[in-house]
C-alpha cells in the first residue's frame, strides 16, 4: 500500500509578475514503511511538496492522498497520524525540554498514564534525559534539532516529514539524528520522507527523488541512479601537490562534470563513460583509476546539462614557497563567560595565502573562537595577532584588513544587490572611483550581474552566499573569515562556493572557515580540530585522518576522523571530571 | 474542542508570560508608568501659571487684589516694572501672562461698566489662554465681593453666575484622566501584546510545527485569549485599584458593572489583536500595525483626552470604529457619576457589535495554513 500518492500535482505562488511555479505537474508514490529522500538544488520545490503532504498548504491542481485521506480536505484527520518537523524546528525557548514534550503530548492527546513510559523511551533514545529540566533555548544546535525530533515522534506518526533535520547540526549529532529515524523506521514500521543536501544521508534511504525546478528530474534506488553513471567515475590518487590547484585544472577539461578533493587524490566525474584526457603537462601525476559511481555522481550529472555553470578561473599561480609569514597568529587564548570556558588555551597560526579550517562539534567553541578573531569579542586572555595587527590595542586596523561571511544572511532583504553591495563599500570607507570599480567588479566576477536590480532578500539562496561574499570582499581584505558558508546549500551551489574560496586563496586571500561539511575540510590546507573549547588535534587533513587510523579503521575518512577522535575526548575528559 | 490540546497550549502561553520579561514589561510595567505618568504629571488644569504684574500706581486697593492672586494656588506672580519689561517677559516665555493694573484703577474699580484691569493672554496654547482668563476673571469677581462684604455694601453685577459643577466638583482632571487610562491599559494588553506574540510564533518557527498536529483553529486562538484575557483582568484590576487607593479618583458605579464592560471590551481589544496576527506575521510589522490602528486611536479618538463632540464630523464619525471610545465613557461614567444606565447600554451596545466583528473576522481569516 502506497503512504503517499501524488497525481498530476502543481503549486504556485504570488501573482502576476510574482507569480512562480514551485511545483509543475508532479505525480508519484511512497510505499509505507519506506524510506524516501527528496533531493534537488535550492527552489526546487522540496519544502514547498513536504508543506503540501502535511496539509498546511493547499495545492493549485492535482490530487494528494496521504495515508488514504484526501487532502487538503482530511487535513485535520491526517494531522493525528503523522509528524512533521519543518526546516528551522520551532521550539519553545521559554519551556523545557519536558515541557516542550508535554505540549506536544497535550496536541496530541496522549494519555497521562501513558506520557512517563513515552518521554523516558524518547529522552532515552534522543541522550536528552540529563537535561530534561534545561530551558530549549539553552541547548546546543544538536540537541535542539533531537529534542525537535522527540516531540514530532511523541505520537507516534505513522508518516514521518522531515525537512533537511541535520541542517548546521555537526557530524556526531548527525549521526544520532541518523539513527533515531533508522530506530523508527525499523522498531516502528514509520514511513519516511525526508528532504537533505547531504548524498550520504539520501544514499541511505530505499528511493531518492531527484526534484529540479518543480519537476522530477529522477526517481528510484540510489544504488540503482549510481549504477546508470557506471564508468563515469575516476580517481586520481597520491598527488605529490595540493590537490585544489589541480582540480581547478581538471575541472575546465572537455568532458569533466564534477572534481573532488578526496583525500589525497581527487575525484572526477565524466560526462561519458570513459577517462579524462590528460593533457601533456598533467600525465606526471599518474593515470586516472576507474571506481564505482555513488549518488552525488548521478546528482551531479543530471543536473550539470540544465543549470549554466561558468568555470571560475584561477588567478595566476603564486610561488607561496617561502612566504611563511603568519597573518594570524593566536596564543595561548582563553575566553570565560562567567565561571564557564568557552575557549580554553588555544594556540594556532595561519599562513598567507592558505585555507584555514575549524572542525568542532555545535558548542566546541569554533564560534567563540572566530568572534575574537575577528574583533566582536574581546579575549580574556592570550594574544592575538590578525594581518600583524595586536586586536587588544588597534581592533579597528585590524577589522579594516578583514571580511567576515556570516552563516546567517546578513544583508538588507530589501536593498537590491547593487544598493548593498552600494552600502557596504560605503561602510568600509570606499570613495569613487575605487568603489566603482569594485562594484563592477563585483557583478562581473561573481555573476550578480542578471540579479543586480533584484532584491537580496528574493535571490536564490545560491546567489545571496555570493552577494554575501561579494559584500565581505569589496574591500579587498586580506583575510576572509567563512562561518558555515554552505549550511544549507546544496551540492552543486557548495562546490561554485569552494571553487571561488579556492580562487580567492590562490590569490594570496587567507581564509578562515568553520563548517560541518566534513568533504569540505578537504579542500583545507590545515585544520584545527576542536573540542570542548580544547584543540584536539592540528594538521593538514591527512595528518588528522592519520590520527584516527586504527585497525578497525584502515582508512577513516573524514567523518570517521572527527567523530572517533571528538567521542574519545569527550569520554575522557567525562572520565577526568 | 480538547480541554487536553487547549490546557496545553494555554500552559505553555503561560510559562512564556512568566519566563519572558518583556511581556511582563508590556502588560504591568508599562501600564504603572503610563498610570503614574497621568497620575501625578500630566493635568489638564493650568497650575502655576506664570504671572506678570505691573502696576503704574500702587495703592493698598491694588496691593490686597494682589495678594488675592498670590493666596490662589493657581498664580505664580512677578511683579515687573513697566508694561515693556513685563512684554519682554512674556516674550522670553518667563511669563504666560501680563496683568496690568493702569493708574486709574483705585478710581474705577468699584465703578460699574468699565475695565480697571488689563490682561495680556499668550494664545499659543489656546487652551491654556482660556484657562488663565477664566481664572483672573473669577478670581476678580471674587476679591470684589470680598472687598464689598468688607465694607458693609452689596456688589451690583448685572448677572450673579452661581455655578455648580456636577459630577467632578474639584475640577480635577486626573479625576477623569486617570479612569481613561484603563482604556488605555487594556487596548496595549489585548492588541499590542497579542499581535506581537502571535507574530513572534511565526518569526520563531513554531506556529508551523503547531499547525500540523490536529490541533483546532479555535484551540490555537482560545489558547491565545485566555491567558491574555486573564492577564488583561489583571491589568484592570491592578489599575482601577491605583485610580482608587494611589489617586483617590472616586468610584461612584458598581465593581459589576465596571468589571462587565471591562470584560467586554478586552475581549475586543483581543479581537484586534487575533486579526492583526493574521496580517503581520513579523513582530515589527505587528507592533506598527497594532500601534497605529489600536493604541494611537486609543489615545487620540476615544475622548480620553480630546473631547469627541468638538471633533470635525468626519472625525467623529470615525470615532464609532474605535472600541475605546465606547469604554472610555463607560469608565468616565461609572468613575465619576455611577451606574447611568442609558449611557451603560448605548456604549455596550457600540462595543459589542465591534467585539464581534474582530473576533469573527479572526476566526474566519485564522487558517491553519501558510498560504
Amino acid at each position: 500500500m502506497d503512504a503517499v500518492a501524488v497525481g498530476n500535482l502543481s503549486k504556485s505562488f504570488g501573482k502576476g509578475t510574482a507569480h512562480r511555479d514551485a511545483l509543475k505537474n508532479i505525480s508519484l508514490e511512497i510505499p509505507a514503511g519506506s524510506m524516501t529522500a527528496l533531493i534537488g538544488p535550492d527552489g526546487a520545490g522540496k519544502t514547498t511538496l513536504l508543506r503540501l503532504l502535511a496539509g498546511i498548504l493547499t495545492p493549485s491542481a492535482g490530487a494528494i492522498r496521504v495515508l488514504d485521506h484526501p487532502l487538503p480536505k482530511e487535513a485535520l484527520a491526517l494531522q493525528r497520524q503523522i509528524g512533521y518537523m519543518p526546516q528551522r524546528f520551532g521550539l519553545y525557548e521559554d519551556l523545557t525540554v519536558e515541557e516542550n514534550l508535554s505540549l506536544f503530548a497535550d496536541l496530541h492527546s496522549i494519555p497521562h498514564e501513558k506520557r512517563e513510559h513515552r518521554f523516558a523511551g524518547l529522552l532515552t533514545m534522543t541522550a536528552l534525559g540529563p537535561f530534561r529540566k534545561r530551558l530549549a533555548g539553552q541547548l546546543s544546535g544538536g540537541m535542539k534539532q533531537k529534542l525537535g525530533l522527540a516531540c514530532t515522534l511523541i505520537h507516534p506518526p505513522e508518516l514521518l516529514l522531515l525537512d533537511e533535520a541535520s541542517v548546521g547540526v555537526d557530524p556526531i549529532s548527525r549521526r544520532e539524528l541518523w539513527s533515531i529515524i533508522q530506530q523508527q523506521v525499523a522498531g516502528q514500521k514509520v514511513t519516511v520522507l525526508l528532504s537533505t543536501a547531504y548524498m550520504d544521508e539520501a544514499e541511505r534511504c530505499d528511493h531518492v527523488i531527484l526534484l529540479h525546478e518543480g519537476e522530477i528530474l529522477a526517481q528510484g534506488n540510489p544504488a540503482q541512479l549510481a549504477a546508470s553513471f557506471e564508468g563515469r567515475a575516476f580517481v586520481l590518487e597520491n598527488v605529490p601537490t595540493a590537490p585544489r590547484n589541480l582540480q581547478a585544472q581538471i575541472a575546465q577539461l572537455p568532458g569533466v562534470v564534477d572534481t573532488v578533493i578526496q583525500g589525497d587524490g581527487l575525484r572526477i566525474v565524466m560526462q561519458q563513460a570513459e577517462p579524462p584526457a590528460l593533457p601533456q603537462k598533467l600525465t606526471l601525476y599518474g593515470t586516472p583509476k576507474p571506481v564505482p559511481a555513488r549518488l552525488e555522481d548521478a546528482f551531479v550529472s543530471l543536473l550539470f546539462s540544465r543549470t549554466t555553470r561558468h568555470p571560475i578561473p584561477l588567478p595566476p599561480q603564486r610561488d607561496i614557497a617561502g612566504d611563511d609569514t603568519a597573518v594570524v597568529a593566536v596564543k595561548d587564548l582563553f575566553r570565560y563567560f562567567g565561571a564557564f570556558a568557552a575557549v580554553k588555551n588555544v594556540s594556532f597560526s595561519v599562513r598567507k595565502g592558505e585555507i584555514f579550517g575549524l572542525l568542532g562539534a555545535n558548542g566546541a567553541g569554533k564560534s567563540t573562537t572566530f568572534r575574537m578573531l575577528c574583533g566582536l569579542l574581546p579575549s580574556s586572555s592570550g594574544t592575538l595577532r590578525v594581518a600583524g595587527v595586536d586586536l587588544r590595542t588597534a581592533p579597528a586596523a585590524a577589522r579594516a584588513r578583514i571580511g567576515y561571511v556570516s552563516q546567517k544572511f546578513s544583508l538588507y532583504g530589501a536593498l537590491s544587490v547593487q544598493q548593498n553591495l552600494s552600502f557596504f563599500s560605503a561602510a568600509y570607507g570606499l570613495e569613487n572611483p575605487r568603489k566603482q570599480d569594485r562594484m563592477a567588479w563585483a557583478l562581473e566576477e561573481l555573476e550578480l550581474k542578471d540579479y543586480a536590480k533584484m532584491n537580496a532578500g528574493e535571490l536564490p539562496l545560491g546567489y545571496k552566499q555570493r552577494l554575501a561574499l561579494a559584500c565581505a570582499l569589496m574591500h579587498e581584505p586580506s583575510i576572509l573569515f567563512l562561518d558555515e558558508p554552505t549550511s544549507g546549500v546544496d551540492p552543486l551551489a557548495r562546490r561554485e562556493f569552494w571553487a571561488r574560496v579556492n580562487a580567492l586563496a590562490e590569490s594570496g586571500v587567507t581564509c578562515l572557515v568553520t563548517t560541518h561539511f566534513m568533504e569540505e575540510a578537504e579542500y583545507c590546507d590545515h585544520l584545527l580540530l576542536m573540542s570542548l573549547g580544547e584543540v584536539l588535534a592540528q594538521g593538514t587533513p591527512s595528518e588528522i585522518k592519520a590520527k584516527a587510523r586504527s585497525k578497525a579503521h584502515p582508512t577513516p575518512s573524514m567523518e570517521d576522523a572527527f567523530i572517533s577522535l571528538i567521542e574519545e575526548h569527550e569520554q575522557a575528559s567525562r572520565r577526568a571530571s | 474542542m480538547k480541554t487536553m490540546r487547549l490546557t496545553g497550549l494555554m500552559r505553555k502561553e503561560v510559562y512564556e508570560i512568566v519566563r519572558d520579561p518583556s511581556s511582563i514589561a508590556i502588560a504591568f510595567v508599562l501600564p504603572l508608568v503610563l498610570l503614574l505618568i497621568f497620575g501625578y504629571g500630566v493635568s489638564l488644569d493650568a497650575r502655576r501659571i506664570l504671572m506678570a504684574e505691573v502696576v503704574d500706581h500702587p495703592t493698598q486697593l491694588t496691593a490686597s487684589f494682589l495678594a488675592e492672586l498670590q493666596r490662589s494656588p493657581w498664580f505664580r506672580p512677578t511683579i515687573y516694572p513697566d508694561q515693556a519689561s513685563a512684554e519682554q517677559a512674556l516674550m522670553a516665555g518667563r511669563a504666560n501672562a501680563i496683568l496690568w493694573l493702569r493708574s486709574d484703577f483705585t478710581r474705577q474699580a468699584y465703578s460699574a461698566g468699565s475695565a480697571p484691569i488689563h490682561l495680556t493672554v499668550n494664545g499659543v496654547d489656546a487652551n491654556q489662554a482660556r484657562l488663565i482668563e477664566n481664572y483672573v476673571n473669577v478670581s476678580w469677581l471674587l476679591w470684589l465681593q470680598q472687598e464689598a462684604t468688607g465694607q458693609g455694601a452689596h456688589l451690583e453685577t448685572p448677572v450673579a453666575a452661581d455655578a455648580r459643577v456636577w459630577f467632578n466638583p474639584a475640577l480635577r482632571s486626573r479625576d477623569y484622566l486617570v479612569p481613561g487610562l484603563i482604556a488605555i491599559v487594556m487596548t496595549l494588553i489585548g492588541a499590542l501584546l497579542t499581535a506581537l506574540v502571535v507574530a513572534r510564533e511565526w518569526e520563531r518557527g513554531t506556529m508551523e510545527g503547531i499547525m500540523v498536529t490536529p490541533v483546532a483553529k479555535t484551540e490555537i486562538l482560545s489558547g491565545k485569549l485566555i491567558p491574555y484575557f486573564a492577564m488583561g483582568m489583571g491589568g484592570m484590576i491592578l489599575s482601577t485599584a491605583m485610580a482608587v487607593f494611589l489617586f483617590g479618583v472616586p468610584l461612584h458605579g458598581s465593581l459589576l458593572v465596571l468589571f462587565g464592560t471591562a470584560a467586554l471590551f478586552l475581549l475586543t481589544a483581543l479581537g484586534m489583536g487575533l486579526v492583526i496576527s493574521v496580517l503581520a506575521r513579523s513582530q515589527f510589522v505587528a507592533a506598527m500595525i497594532a500601534i497605529v490602528t489600536t493604541f494611537l486611536p486609543a489615545f487620540i479618538l476615544s475622548g480620553f483626552i480630546f473631547d469627541i463632540r468638538s471633533m470635525p464630523q468626519p472625525i467623529q464619525l470615525l470615532t464609532h470604529i474605535v472600541a475605546a471610545r465606547y469604554f472610555v465613557t463607560i469608565l468616565q461614567s461609572a468613575f465619576l457619576a455611577g451606574d447611568v444606565w442609558p449611557v451603560l447600554l448605548r456604549n455596550v451596545f457600540g462595543m459589542g457589535v465591534l467585539c464581534a466583528l474582530f473576533l469573527g473576522i479572526a476566526l474566519l481569516r485564522f487558517r491553519k495554513r501558510l498560504d
